[in-house]
């Protein structure tokens, strides 16, 4: 064993992240390797709710106070990460008034503030609740956004030395003597694929230990090793408004259930969730009845949301776990704790903890009972310390300050970059350029873009999720070939580079509305459409298809024209 | 008492505004009602007839030889390649700076994008920029406007395998705009040369921007800009600045807002004021009176419901942009009169899974009878005097054949010549 251990991280998600930054915290020597860019799993697909805790006051009290206490650290070293929305669950004249006190109830048993307010009340603060809402507990929820929690996490890790590899598949678990020492590891290096560390190809990563936290994925992991990892995937929908509808997470005060809670982020609002329990992680029907279930259901809490414009639904899958004897039918019976799996005692397999179950909110506290879990594992004697030393760009965050005159951008989008950006936005935005919006619905500038391009390479889907580009009302119709444009420019990659991103961003757009098509959005689409197709025949690109033969069309009106008129306007 | 006319024109797209200039030049009293900003701004400006077949052949050279092999279904196979010949006609007599008449191939012009498309009509401001022409060209684009990216369509090009040498180049346009000022503000600082301040000096926008290409010119025999090149004086501001750099000077269209769209609007207005047309702009058609023919329309105007009536009309509300189409979760409908719109049952048959796939939703429409006029689901006809034109009509995927413009005027004048045929 060399002098620091080596331990290999497997997971670009929260659970991943934050066990990496942990474990670089406390001294090892860590990478951190990831099927797609950092939140392609289960992290990227989530309603962004911060839990105050109230959802599991009732049934799951262990777990609101995990929440409570996770929820109050997150706030502190993420601020940039959070909007303290605030949230209500709200009681209609069907749902149960004892339900409704076991609550309130609840909350005060695990800690978390709860005030009762009146119908009356909680429309004065969302106007757009239904008027037969007869009352709400108003309780510390709110809204985060898992990009750059992640991002933040996995920037960290990185300070302290850690190595982060996405769009590295494993491939196999190194298993020698009955003992997991390391991993093989595909790279991708193709197109619009950011690689550092080795170019391509198949890479062994020999390790001191390997932590699986690749939650709906751990199941396949284990296969590799040799282990059993029963993963109970459960899919939920979520479907995205144009607009906030509500600037509180509004829950439904009633036991569990579909379709409970709107989450405002940023400009939109996040409609969730369903509960179905899949075989497969990557390959999972994606059902119409789904969305217009939640549409329907939520539009008894927020009217308005029957005729909102949605502008795009996804799915994600929960990585639910629970120990073999248990056996439950029904997956919103299944735990929403988290487990750890130490294979030497479960399997009798050492080199190896696996993490699965959990909610996001918790991640952090996970990451650092594996931690807790490996230092002892190597006798490494480091206090954790990720709950007090903020993440990158949260310190000297300053929403108030006005950046227009600085850096010549109209305030509101000052405003929005340098949220996004916490205390990184002098840093990025200070620049002696102009510095144009790129992406109109979204307020995002060709700094930003330069920024996240530095870090994430030429997949301008990892720069979308790290600057939300092309994610608001015109899902890319407007931005993907400025997004494009700036990877060819300052970006200093090759055209052939940005137009195969350029392409993959078009596809990814394009895969999550197919689930919004109608109304405005349906609308909005074909707008896209005849933009990327007519104004840019980007369907028909000269440079895909066979060569075109110039010399056989129109040179020109001035071939012909002999009066020498070729004015006008 | 309701507003009469002729002939009622609901909508003032391409299709509409050609729709009511055809039926006013064959002699009907026309009325044109349009309720939003037209799509034309949404539109490049290029009038396209045919670019590439329903199953994707092309581009095409001759896309008036194309049009007898398309689908019956078609809008074209409903008028037949002459109406589209005369169509064209009068479009290029009502908007005279438009080129691409003296021949039937399509050009080909470059996109902002950095591909090139074919198209039958395109501005006189574009006509420098056609990619048979093998002149070698330098590409201009301006720091602070991300829409058009010259290094980038230029090594796209190059990519395509053009006939000609071509070179980008991004200059900061001479001023102190602001970084996001809208394409407006250019146009209009062009049209009336104004006085931008360059190094201390007050000096003509024009002068100064040519001044700054110039720099980068190296014998060059055309250059293109982006479409911001003047709006009420489009030509005279290509003039000058052709003048100062000794080479032709061109547009590359670019997305919305479209000023080769908006300026092809105004062209066409000024043509139906020309011809007699009364024009309401600003007011939806929210409802009509009427059984198996149309009686009267209501225009909806502060609250109050405005009645128009007419003999004939054209429904010429757009597709599902300009919203002549509309959907919901349950269906897909024309909301003006409902005329029947086909459509699966199953909203996921709307779209196809690739972004470029073949989407059922793009040709949704009305289907029409030989004249044009609406038919429901059983084929039979919905109002005797109601005709449709443009994109409202279904059928046909304007954006990967790239028929649109072409499909909206051929039909809008046969719409319209039929409607005012009817009303003598």
């Amino acid at each position: 064993m060399a002098s620091v251990p080596h331990i290999a991280v497997v997971g670009g998600g929260s659970t991943g992240t934050g066990v990496a930054r942990d474990l670089a915290m406390r001294g090892f020597d860590v990478t951190l390797v990831e099927q797609g860019n950092l939140t392609h799993g289960t992290t990227g697909r989530m309603h962004g709710l911060l839990h105050s805790g109230g959802r599991y006051a009732v049934a799951d009290q262990a777990s609101a106070r995990e929440c409570i206490a996770e929820n109050r650290v997150l706030r502190d070293i993420a601020s940039h990460c959070v909007e303290e929305t605030g949230g209500l669950f709200v009681k209609r004249p069907e749902d149960s008034e004892q339900y409704f006190q076991e609550k309130l109830r609840g909350c005060e048993a695990c800690d978390i503030p709860a005030d009762v307010i009146s119908g009356e009340q909680a429309r004065e603060m969302e106007p757009h609740l239904a008027k037969d809402v007869e009352k709400a507990i108003v309780v510390p929820d709110g809204a985060v956004d898992p990009f750059r929690l992640v991002v933040a996490n996995a920037a960290s890790a990185q300070e302290h030395g850690a190595r982060i590899e996405t769009h590295s598949t494993v491939t196999d678990v190194l298993v020698e003597g009955g003992e997991v020492v390391g991993l093989e590891v595909e790279h991708d290096s193709g197109p619009g694929k950011h690689v550092h560390g080795t170019e391509g190809g198949i890479e062994e990563i020999r390790a001191d230990h390997v932590v699986n936290a690749t939650g709906a994925w751990a199941g396949r992991i284990g296969d590799m090793a040799g282990v059993d990892v029963a993963v109970r995937p459960s899919k939920g929908v979520m479907t995205v408004t144009n607009v906030r509808q509500v600037d509180t997470v509004v829950n439904r005060c009633r036991p569990k259930g579909d379709a409970d809670i709107v989450v405002p982020h940023e400009t939109t609002a996040i409609l969730g969730t369903t509960d179905v329990e899949v075989d497969d992680p990557e390959d999972y029907p994606e059902e119409q009845w789904e969305v217009d279930e939640l549409v329907d259901t939520l539009a008894e809490l927020v009217p308005m949301l029957a005729e909102a414009r949605t502008i795009r639904s996804f799915w994600g899958v929960r990585p639910l776990y629970e120990p073999p004897d248990v056996a439950s039918d029904d997956p919103t019976d299944i735990t929403r704790d988290f487990f750890l799996l130490d294979h030497v005692d479960r399997d009798d397999l050492p080199g190896m903890t696996t993490v699965v179950g959990g909610k996001f909110t918790t991640y952090r506290m996970m990451a650092e009972s594996v931690v807790d879990h490996v230092c002892e594992r190597f006798g490494v004697d480091a206090e954790c310390r990720t709950a007090d030393v903020p993440l990158p760009g949260s310190e000297e965050f300053s929403v108030l300050r006005d950046y227009m005159d600085e850096f010549g951008l109209r305030s509101p989008i000052g405003r929005r970059s340098v949220e996004r950006l916490g205390s990184r936005a002098d840093d990025v935005l200070a620049t002696e350029e102009p510095n144009p919006v790129v992406c109109e619905c979204e307020g995002v500038t060709r700094a930003e873009l330069q920024d996240a391009i530095g870090q994430s390479g030429s997949d301008l889907n990892a720069v979308r999720i790290r600057t939300r580009a092309s994610m608001g009302n015109c899902q890319g119709g407007f931005c993907a070939h400025r997004m494009a444009s700036e990877l060819h420019g300052d970006g200093g990659y090759d055209e052939a580079t940005a137009r195969r991103a350029w392409d993959d961003l078009l596809q990814e757009r394009w895969k999550g509305q197919r689930h919004a098509l109608w109304g405005e959005q349906l609308s909005q689409a074909m707008l896209n459409y005849a933009l990327h197709a007519t104004t840019q025949n980007r369907d028909n690109d000269p440079v895909d298809g066979d060569d075109v033969d110039f010399a056989a069309f129109d040179g020109g009106p001035e071939a012909v024209r002999t009066d020498g008129d070729n004015r006008g306007n | 008492m309701a507003i009469e006319s002729d002939v009622l024109v609901v909508g003032g797209g391409l299709a509409g505004l050609t729709s009511a200039l055809a039926a006013a030049r064959a002699g009907a009293d026309t009325r044109l009602v349009s309720y939003k900003q037209s799509t034309l701004r949404h539109a490049s400006g290029l009038v396209d007839v045919l670019g590439y077949t329903p199953d994707g052949d092309g581009p095409l050279v001759d896309p008036f030889d194309a049009i007898p092999d398309l689908p019956e279904s078609h809008p074209y196979r409903t008028v037949g390649v002459e109406t589209v010949r005369e169509a064209l006609e009068l479009f290029d007599d009502a908007a005279p700076h438009y080129r691409g008449s003296h021949t039937d191939a399509n050009a080909l012009l470059p996109t902002h994008g950095g591909t090139v498309k074919p198209t039958a009509r395109y501005p006189a401001g574009a006509s420098a920029g056609v990619a048979s022409d093998d002149r070698d060209t330098l590409l201009v684009g301006f720091e602070a406007m991300p829409d058009f990216d010259a290094p980038q369509a230029t090594a796209h090009l190059d990519a395509a395998g053009v006939p000609f040498g071509v070179r980008g180049a991004t200059i900061r346009f001479p001023g102190d705009l602001r970084a996001d000022a809208k394409i407006t503000r250019y146009a209009k600082l062009l049209d009336t040369d104004g006085t931008v301040t360059v190094d201390g000096r007050d000096r003509p926008v024009r002068e100064a921007l040519a001044e700054r290409v110039k720099a980068e010119l190296d014998g060059e025999e055309r250059v293109g800009f982006p479409a911001i090149l003047g709006d009420d004086d489009a030509a005279g501001v290509r003039d000058a600045l052709a003048n100062d750099l000794g080479a032709a000077v061109f547009e590359v269209p670019m997305g919305p807002p479209s000023l080769p769209g908006l300026r092809l609007e105004d062209a066409l207005f000024d043509a139906l004021d020309d011809a007699g047309v009364s024009i309401e702009t600003g007011n939806p058609v929210v409802d009509y009176d009427g059984d198996d023919r149309v009686e009267q329309v209501y225009v909806e105007k502060n609250g109050a419901r405005i009645p128009n009536a007419a003999e004939q009309y054209v429904l010429a509300t757009g597709g599902l942009v300009g919203k002549g189409v509309e959907s919901d979760r349950e269906g897909v409908y024309e909301p003006i009169f409902d005329c029947h719109v086909a459509h699966a049952d199953d909203r996921y048959d709307w779209f196809a899974d690739d972004v470029f796939g073949d989407h059922q939703f793009a040709r949704f429409g009305v289907a029409t009878d030989d004249s044009l006029r609406p038919e429901a689901a059983d084929g039979s006809t919905e109002f005797e005097n109601l005709r449709a034109a443009g994109s409202v009509l279904g059928g046909y995927d304007f954006a990967a054949e790239k028929s649109g413009g072409g499909v909206s005027i051929a039909t809008g004048y046969a719409a319209g010549r039929r409607a005012a045929e009817e009303t003598q």
